[in-house]
């Protein structure tokens, strides 16, 4: 057994139980007290995807009567099961959300199997009929944010050209890619979006070098899809460029430069799931939204955004928030020319052609391989 | 040009840029494992010195508001790594390359434990000079924007060149890397000398850590380093132990790491993982070259467990 993981996991669970302290005094809300389990691959205060959904658990942890125990930088290897297994034995965790990407397949399905009395929430993955139904799928169309984005930073943007660090080409960064570039589009029909791969999820020093190649090319507004987006944010407005945010808000990190940003809202869905099971409802298996779902939010836009690009966005959002709004929609075509969306069909948030996106739009520099 | 592209210059430019940017840790980590080598003693783990150096210095950086402070800081726990590495490799039958590993290991785990409260404050960071001020291309002007503690590092390889070959410590380091017996007829203690070119070594490394966290990228976070400490642990292997050409290798290593993106950004986008993959290529290549089955490496000294 491995002690060294138990006693850091404990120390975890001491720090959440002091911060659960002012509400142990009050009574519980649940009949027994209930135990998450939250599981992330990378640091919890990142600025980025983890601190995205450790602000989700800090949610539930305001909720009396839940237990929230965290564990961080967990391989998405068999160590996930480890943490997985301890969660549950160590601290009798009922609901457990293992929240990266590469911990769905097979090792959250094999812990789901063994364990069919407890339910288990994964970020990220594509939940089929196969699965064990105690299991479930869950993620954002953030996309629908990063259109926003662009059409921010179309309007922002002095030389039309705009900049992309992105991790690797899988389908949810290019969809990301691609919305942005869409939306740009929307305010400035010549805007284009060079991006560079940096080939993983944190590489600091690769992303100061690809938004230094960037702003060297004359871009002058950069988003990103890493997981922390603080090198890129912070190298960018050094060199005077604008920047829209990734995963949470980064506006602390350069108040001028930030223009607004794709941002998670974990915090409204894990208290919502959690009312569905107190109130005895099953929680979809697969479970997906937007801006209408809550499941995604837009930055505060920063001071440098025009009116002008304030009500176009603000326009759209409204009609992506009421759900008659779809953003890829026929015709459109990829940057070799390729008609990827016939004209006249329209690919709505749910379609699962989306899930294989493998693409970039017209108006993108870059290839993906 | 009108709309302030430069176009294909981008890319000479990024690698230039890159070179002097992403050189500095790779240089000051080079330099120190030089000093340590030439003594006799490999100190594999210099990653977890850069890594601690990049964590203490931004932490000592914010708490003091005095980014020099932290530069100072990030080379004393350096020295001091370097002390326990020295004191541990004192005992009888210890091997330092166990020990290296096993404090690589101890830095990064260190560092991130206390690190963890360090990620989101913003510190302040060490300035730039102003090097592009006769062009109006403000490419150029970003690339050129050049942190003094670069010119330290380039200044110090020639120094330590100098005096590895003229000064009277220069010989005794060098004496107690060649032939520990020849050190000790001589009246010196072989391992006093060690402890000190260790300690001065975790110190440079440490500083290179500063660099990190306090200029470029410039911010503390637990994928900073991503194996730049041992990367110019290598990096002394094929400079041949000479300063000079850690200077040089280091500020090739820089300019390799910026041809990916740079390549990227001007459109060429095929093989991007192959040009990210340049400074690797680059190593194995001069490895290949100057490898020879008849003879040691030249340069290495004697009294190095791994040429012994």
């Amino acid at each position: 057994m491995d002690f060294g993981r138990i006693s850091r996991r404990h120390l975890l669970q001491g720090s959440a139980a002091l911060s659960l302290g002012a509400a142990v005094g009050v009574r519980p809300a649940f009949a027994a007290e209930t135990t998450i389990g939250f599981i992330y691959v990378g640091s919890r205060d990142d600025y980025g995807y983890n601190q995205a959904h450790a602000q989700g658990a800090a949610a539930l942890k305001k909720i009396p009567g839940l237990k929230v125990v965290e564990e961080e930088k967990v391989p998405e290897t068999d160590a996930v099961e480890k943490t997985i297994e301890s969660m549950i034995n160590l601290d009798s965790a009922t609901l457990l959300f293992p929240t990266s990407f590469g911990y769905y397949n097979p090792h959250m399905i094999k812990m789901a199997t063994k364990y069919p009395k407890l339910r288990f929430e994964h970020c990220g993955g594509l939940w089929t009929d196969k699965d064990p139904k105690n299991a479930g799928s869950y993620f954002g169309y953030i996309d629908e944010a990063q259109y926003i984005s662009g059409i921010v930073a179309g309007y922002t943007s002095k030389s039309g050209k705009l900049g992309f660090v992105a991790a690797k080409p899988i389908p949810q960064v290019l969809r990301n890619i691609n919305a942005f570039t869409l939306g740009a589009r929307l305010a400035n029909p010549k805007a284009t979006t060079q991006v560079i791969f940096t080939g993983d999820w944190s590489m600091p020093v690769k992303e100061a070098e690809a938004t230094n190649s960037l702003i060297d090319q004359g871009i002058d507004v950069l988003t990103c899809h890493v997981d922390g987006p603080k090198t890129m944010v912070e190298n960018a407005a050094r060199r005077g460029a604008m920047v829209c945010g990734y995963h949470c808000n980064q506006s602390a990190l350069a108040p001028k430069a930030y223009l607004t940003g794709a941002e998670w809202n974990w915090e409204a869905l894990y208290p919502k799931f959690v009312k569905m099971i107190a109130a005895g409802q099953e929680i979809p298996n697969f479970y997906r939204g937007g801006l209408k779902e809550e499941i995604v939010k837009v930055s505060p836009y920063g001071e440098a955004v025009s009116a002008e690009a304030r009500k176009h966005a603000d326009d759209i959002k409204a009609k992506l928030t009421a759900g008659n709004y779809v953003i890829f929609k026929g015709p459109i075509t990829d940057n070799k020319g390729k008609t990827v969306i016939a004209a006249g069909t329209e690919r709505g948030q749910q379609d699962p052609e989306l899930e294989k996106m493998d693409y970039l739009v017209e108006g993108v520099i870059g290839a993906t391989s | 040009m009108a709309d302030g592209s430069i176009g294909l210059w981008t890319v000479p430019l990024a690698v230039f840029g890159g070179a002097i940017r992403v050189s500095t840790p790779f240089l000051f980590v080079s330099l120190g494992e030089c000093i340590t080598e030439r003594s006799g003693r490999i100190n594999l783990g210099l990653e977890g010195t850069l890594v601690m150096g990049a964590m203490s210095a931004y932490g000592i950086s914010y708490l003091s508001g005095s980014p020099w402070l932290g530069v100072l800081a990030a080379g004393v726990t350096g020295a001091l790594l370097g002390a326990l590495h020295a004191g541990i490799c004192s005992l009888p039958r210890v091997n330092d390359i166990a020990v290296g590993i096993a404090l690589m290991l101890f830095g990064t785990g260190l560092a991130f434990y206390l690190g963890k409260p360090l990620i989101e404050p913003t510190a302040p960071r060490l300035p730039a000079i102003d090097f592009g001020w006769w062009s109006d291309i403000p490419q150029v002007r970003a690339a050129l924007r050049i942190n003094v503690m670069f010119l330290i590092g380039v200044a110090l390889a020639p120094i330590l060149y100098w005096a590895f070959r003229t000064t009277r410590w220069g010989l005794l380091i060098r004496t107690a890397g060649e032939s520990s017996d020849a050190a000790r007829a001589m009246g010196h203690s072989v391992l006093l000398i060690r402890l000190r070119a260790t300690m001065v070594g975790g110190f440079l490394a440490g500083i290179g850590g500063s660099f990190l966290s306090l200029f470029y990228p410039g911010s503390w976070n637990e994928g900073l380093s991503s194996g730049q400490g041992i990367t110019a642990v290598a990096l002394v292997i094929f400079a041949r132990w000479d300063p000079m050409l850690c200077l040089w290798a280091s500020l090739a290593f820089g300019g390799a790491a910026a041809l990916g993106p740079a390549l990227q950004s001007v459109g060429v986008t095929s093989g991007y993982h192959l040009f990210n993959a340049a400074p690797y290529i680059l190593t194995l290549a001069i490895m290949i070259i100057t490898c020879s089955p008849k003879r040691t490496l030249t340069g290495a000294p004697a009294e190095l467990s791994i040429t012994r």
